[in-house]
């Protein structure tokens, strides 16, 4: 087991073969970077390039009326308006890849409205002008009417009896029913009869609200006609996956499209869409041959750009009285928004083999409505179903161990895989690979100086201090390296979950890496160049990454779901055993000896027991390019790659425990330490792990602390700007103290298990429970994220939960702010 | 975004400004630092005809001293006020109120006088402003005149000033004796505005609080003074109790909004015990 | 239209731009300077942050008439006027050498302000760190790095006799 704190730099002088994984390599990509020689989207300029502006819907639920575009057409520098009814015939859907159920409706989703707009942001013409600004100001000139429709926000309301419909074309607001039952599955005993049977049930009412990704780059996209050849730059974190779905919206032949993700600033899955405007921008060049850019600004971005969580969940435990948890029951109500995106519906169903957690459940039942409402779509933000399921167990866990009187670190002991468990195949149907709970969690303490803090909080609470103490705890795994495809297919997903890698031998010696992971902050070109170091036995400098071009990188999925290192680093891996093998020949037939005899160490080949005979990959290439000799029987070339298709889903897991102060005069929270340690299997790179941790630290803090996406009773999003969606700074987090175990994962040849979601899945629960333990003792049962100052002081002031127990009829409101008692408060301040 | 397209003026005195306010058409904007001003423009929630750029009036930048008061340019930058000495000898308040405003870029652009002139009541240094009983000194096309604190927040928004008329300098009184200072302002995050602020002075005599003067962050549509907690404290002893229940009536004559942040109950709340808070600080507790 | 003359990372430019342009835009779309970013439209992210007569400014907040006859300085006039091979600014070497930056959209706007803190505090603490960069938004990196390598750069900057833009 490792710990690291500050990793330290590679030497990267020593001219021994020296390891590169495990190394903490200073990025290749920061040069560019950090001088701003930058290559975003909307950097991009092209002779006779023309804007597009979109005008958007300030209605959430209306009939366009009427819409008169004719001033702006007339308007200076203005080439061209389109309306939804101009592009109807051609706008097609875009795609939903996941159909949840076989009987998921889906009501399609027009880019541009055509009569009914059914979410505010939702764009409803487009003026193509000679620069940003004079297809800006023609928006203005654009008069359009709205026949209002009743406005659906709340989901509770949207599925009752008689609720007004979202999609005309629709039975009911209800998208789908999912249900996954261990029973029916086979994996887990009847759920209602280890209800039936348990000494006590706890069910708590937990709200995932609603949020913004919110990545620094606004999203941009840049279409460049040339004949039937069209060429699309996008700030997409899936230039292949856009590739094809474009290709199927539009009509354009796939092999006349080409994609292309330049420097991207951040996703989060945000970036995982196939945006409206992408495929606008793209019937426009079409219509006019000419380039077109489109960027929006982070108004747009905030209003129109897919959401992420906005579930309400329902979570039942089951226990006998000595803390043995026997059965767990789920039921979800996921907000899909106004219309399903491309993986909508499956957000919450990808959580819902998640919620066990790290438990031995015997019995679970999960149930899942996805439900429309008059709001953008959710779709996947990072960690994607597997954050909500993280946070209704570790905080389940919590309930029913003050129900029981248990410290919940015990409770937690008691139930959780022990290490030599593993293989481990879970109540949910899923076989975790490797792990050490207990390890992580001694290491968690040790960092976190525990003992001294719960010595601290005793103390506060004996002097009444105002500022009182509270540690929280969330041991947590998450399913990563996304994903087997043959699961993804018995999950009804629309794709495969293979990566593909080539691998490019250049005359020089020097090395290509193709892959098509398509990274946007991630550090690929680093990482993988610190993979193909080791395999090839190549300097780290002489290897180049190349990505995110669908014409370089012809096969790939892209980067989501914790995947690129397990499944995209495997490709390469993959890929340059095969370029071994190649070589392998050639040099067996330069070094004229049997291939069996030959050693690969170093990248070199070696006959063994002949010192001196040895000859260098880098030579080998030059040798083949040359071609003048090589054996019969084979090609002059020993470039390779490999597609990996992982047999399993690997399990990082982790112990994280934040000690948090709450000030119950004032209800501000502040979080005191936050430590955690996390399994991610193999680590190649120390610096990019601990910053991918810490940025999903940030993220899961932030999600409890300050983000809510808030609509008005109108439908409006109030949080529309940064001034009101609040992104914590530099000064409102904590320093971090992190730590690693490993345990490899076996599914992969790297062993590693994944890290871009860690942070961001453990966090949120470990934040929720510490704030719950430092003002327990005054009554509060809950407090529903984020826990806003107002939240926090209702609900130590009221005891209960701040008025948020009463069901969630306020979704659309302000504030929260019922100020009743809920049932079952336990009484108010002393 | 952009903003929408207008006449721009950029004149270098102040009869200049006055001159191209007056020509500048019906709806003319005064840019100060820009720093409130230029994103509402982005967003188009105003579009003005003309905009008057304060940037090269000089005779507005800087603090001087003027017998018992300081004299504040109207177009002095927070990053400037920062580092004023006569503002750290005279008039800490302001200094500890505009450490908060922002950020340290915003601080660089931002001027004390827009600051006050756009009078957001949620803003820092109005209240400051007023608890200071600051005067304001306003130039207009028939010459000066000057209004006191109390008079120029009228509401939301909304200041004394009238059209074509310009906030050139702001007079603070230094304050005589021992007087301590505080500023205690309540958000959610480091950029975020105040959900509500209490700005406090406290003079201190013989180990009683001889006068306080208490200015309320984002309690009512304008900022406030907490005057019933001002009496309470004149001649009371400078102990934590009576200060506490000098505090309890800090929310007296308010009438915060309910907003995102905070329903006016709890605003309420946090003025007395932000109102505690500042006090004590300020009285050396 | 309206005529400026600016200088830019240590060039003249003289050119005609409407009153309503925001700096950005003109060192974007005028003046080719795309290291320089717009992040968001309210003044929040700071992505945008450039040095305005050696003060940091949000130059999305900034007219682009304001800088007329003003001196601005943007990341690419950091490491010796831009030229390929040029050494790096300590700041920016701190930022690569600690892992400050991850999509890098925020790195040219936080690296601006954090030369700008170390200008006006050479050793800061790291709360004043934090409190220094708080106009500066990043989604990546939860900032701890950010600070590393502030920490790390003023330790440099201590050391030598200048450097600082």
């Amino acid at each position: 087991m490792t710990v690291t704190e500050e990793p330290q730099a590679a030497s990267g002088t020593d001219t021994a073969p020296q390891k590169e994984i495990g190394q903490a390599r200073r990025r290749k990509e920061d040069a560019r970077l950090i001088t701003g020689r930058t290559t975003w989207t909307d950097n991009m300029v092209l002779p006779g390039m023309l804007h597009m502006a979109v005008l958007r819907s300030p209605v959430a639920h209306g009939r366009i009326t009427a819409l008169d575009v004719t001033a702006a057409k007339e308007a200076p520098n203005v080439v061209a308006v389109y309306t939804g009814r101009d592009l109807a015939e051609e706008q097609g859907s875009i795609p939903c890849a996941w159909p949840v159920t076989p009987d998921m409706v889906n009501p399609g989703h027009p880019s541009i409205a055509v009569d009914q707009v059914n979410h505010v942001g939702e764009a409803v013409a487009i003026v193509i002008g000679r620069s940003r600004s004079a297809a800006a100001d023609a928006l203005e000139l654009i008069d359009v009417d709205y026949e209002p429709l009743p406005v659906v926000l709340d989901m509770e309301e949207a599925i009752a009896e008689g609720a007004p419909l979202v999609h005309d074309s629709t039975e009911s607001n209800r998208s789908y029913h999912f249900v996954f039952d261990a029973g029916e599955a086979g994996t887990g005993s009847d759920t209602e009869q280890a209800f039936a049977d348990a000494e006590v049930v706890v069910s708590r009412r937990f709200v995932q609200q609603r949020l913004i990704p919110a990545f620094m780059e606004p999203r941009s996209v840049v279409v460049q006609p040339q004949g039937d050849n069209y060429t699309m730059w996008s700030a997409t974190q899936i230039p292949h996956i856009l590739r094809v779905m474009a290709a199927m919206v539009t009509g354009i032949p796939e092999h006349k499209l080409r994609v292309v993700a330049p420097d991207v600033g951040g996703g989060f899955g945000g970036k995982l869409q196939v945006n409206p405007e992408e495929i606008l921008a793209l019937l426009v060049a079409r219509r006019l041959g000419k380039p077109i850019k489109w960027t929006e600004t982070r108004s747009e971005s905030l209003m129109t750009a897919h959401h992420g969580r906005d579930q309400i969940q329902y979570v039942d435990v089951a226990a006998d009285r000595e803390g043995n948890v026997k059965g767990l029951r789920v039921r979800l109500l996921a907000d899909m928004g106004a219309y399903l995106r491309l993986i909508t519906p499956g957000v919450p169903a990808l959580g819902a083999f998640m919620f066990p957690g790290i438990y031995k459940f015997g019995a679970y039942r999960f149930e899942c409505d996805g439900i429309f409402t008059n709001k953008v779509p959710t779709d996947a933000y990072r960690g994607a179903g597997r954050p909500e399921a993280t946070f209704a167990v570790e905080r389940i866990m919590d309930e029913l161990a003050v129900e029981l009187g248990m410290d919940p670190l015990e409770l937690r002991r008691k139930n959780w895989i022990n290490a030599d468990e593993f293989p481990f195949t879970t109540v949910a149907g899923l076989a975790y690979d490797s792990g050490d709970y207990e390890t992580a969690t001694q290491e968690a303490l040790r960092l976190l100086g525990y003992d001294e803090l719960r010595e601290e909080q005793r103390r506060r609470r004996e002097s009444n201090d105002p500022v009182q103490l509270g540690i929280g705890f969330s041991t947590f795994t998450e399913m990563c390296g996304l994903a087997p495809s043959r699961v993804l297919g018995s999950l009804s997903f629309g794709a495969g979950g293979w990566e593909h890698a080539s691998i490019r031998m250049l005359p020089t010696g020097k090395v290509e890496v193709v892959t098509g992971s398509t990274p946007h902050g991630q550090g690929h070109e680093t990482a993988w160049s610190q993979l193909v170091a080791d395999s090839l036995g190549v300097p780290f400098e002489d290897v180049e990454v190349l990505h995110g071009d669908t014409a370089i990188a012809s096969r790939g999925l892209d980067t989501y779901g914790s995947r690129s290192l397990v499944v995209g680093g495997s490709a390469v891996v993959k890929a340059a055993d095969k370029v071994i093998a190649k070589a392998r020949k050639i040099a067996a037939h330069l070094l004229e000896a049997s291939e069996d005899d030959l050693e690969f160490s170093g990248g070199k080949f070696s006959v063994r027991g002949t010192p001196g005979a040895s000859l260098g990959i880098q030579e080998i290439a030059l040798a083949i390019f040359a071609a003048h000799d090589y054996p019969e029987g084979i090609e002059p070339s020993i470039d390779a790659e490999a597609t990996f298709d992982p047999e399993n889903f690997s399990f990082p897991h982790g112990t994280h425990i934040c000690a948090m102060e709450v000030d119950t005069e004032t209800g501000f929270v502040k979080i005191r330490k936050y430590a955690c340690v996390d399994d991610v299997g193999t680590i190649v790179n120390p610096l990019i792990v601990e910053g991918q941790v810490h940025g999903g630290l940030a993220q899961g803090i932030a999600q409890a602390l300050y983000e809510e996406a808030v609509y008005d009773a109108d439908g409006n999003l109030t949080t529309g700007t940064f001034v009101d969606y609040l992104l914590p700074s530099a000064a409102d987090l904590p320093h971090f103290d992190t730590g690693n175990t490993v345990h490899e994962a076996p599914g992969n040849p790297i062993g590693a298990k994944g890290v871009g979601e860690a942070g961001c899945i453990a966090s949120t629960p470990a934040v929720v429970n510490a704030a719950l333990d430092a003002v327990r003792h005054l009554g509060v049962a809950d407090i529903r994220m984020p826990l806003t100052p107002e939240r926090v002081w209702r609900a130590v002031h009221a005891g209960g939960d701040g008025g948020d127990r009463a069901p969630d009829r306020t979704n659309a409101q302000a504030v929260d702010s019922a100020q009743a008692p809920a049932a079952g408060s336990q009484g108010g301040v002393q | 975004m952009i903003p929408a397209p207008f006449a721009y003026a950029r004149p270098t005195t102040v009869d200049e400004a006055l001159q191209a306010i007056a020509d500048g058409g019906e709806d003319v904007k005064i840019l100060a630092g820009g720093q409130s001003l230029i994103p509402v423009m982005r967003l188009r929630l105003a579009a003005p005809e003309t905009v008057v750029d304060l940037d090269r009036v000089d005779e507005l930048r800087g603090v001087r001293e003027d017998g018992d008061a300081l004299v504040i340019g109207a177009m002095t930058t927070h990053a400037d006020v920062l580092h004023d000495p006569l503002i750290g000898q005279y008039a800490p308040l302001i200094a500890q109120a505009t450490e908060t405003v922002a950020d340290r870029q915003v601080r660089r652009r931002g001027t004390f006088g827009g600051a006050l002139a756009h009078a957001d009541p949620a803003g820092d240094l109005p209240s400051v402003a007023l608890a200071l009983d600051a005067e304001f000194v306003i130039a207009g096309p028939n010459g000066r005149r000057t209004v006191p604190a109390a008079d120029f927040f009228v509401d939301y928004l909304t200041t004394a000033l009238e059209e074509g008329e310009l906030l050139v300098e702001i007079r603070v009184p230094k304050l005589a004796g021992q007087w301590g200072m505080r500023y205690e302002k309540f958000n959610r995050v480091a950029q975020a505005w105040s959900i509500v602020a209490v700005a406090a002075a406290v003079r201190r005599e013989d180990g009683h609080i001889a006068e306080a003067r208490i200015g309320l962050t984002n309690m009512g549509p304008t900022p406030l003074r907490a005057r019933a907690t001002e009496a309470a404290l004149a001649g009371a002893e400078a102990s934590a109790e009576a200060i506490a229940a000098a505090a309890r009536s800090a929310a007296e004559g308010t009438s915060p909004s309910s907003d995102l942040n905070g329903q006016a109950d709890y605003r309420e709340h946090l003025a007395q015990v932000l109102t505690r808070r500042a006090v004590s600080a300020a009285a050396g507790l | 239209m309206t005529s400026i003359n600016v200088r830019v990372d240590g060039a003249s430019y003289s050119d005609d731009v409407e009153p309503r342009t925001l700096l950005v835009h003109y060192l974007r779309e005028q003046l080719g300077k795309v290291g320089t970013v717009v992040g968001c439209d309210t003044s929040n992210c700071g992505a945008c942050t450039v040095h305005l007569d050696g003060q940091a400014v949000k130059s999305c907040t900034v007219l682009a008439v304001q800088a007329d006859g003003r001196e601005v300085t943007t990341i690419e006039g950091l490491a010796g006027g831009g030229a390929p091979d040029a050494a790096l600014h300590p700041v920016q070497k701190a930022f690569h050498e600690m892992h400050g930056l991850q999509c890098g959209f925020c790195t040219p706007g936080m690296i601006m302000a954090s030369i700008d803190l170390l200008n006006e505090n050479p050793s800061p603490s790291e709360t004043e760190i934090r409190e220094g960069i708080e106009g500066n938004l990043c989604r990546c990196t939860g900032y701890q790095n950010i600070v590393r390598a502030v920490q790390q750069a003023a330790g440099e900057l201590s050391g030598s006799a200048g450097g600082q833009a």
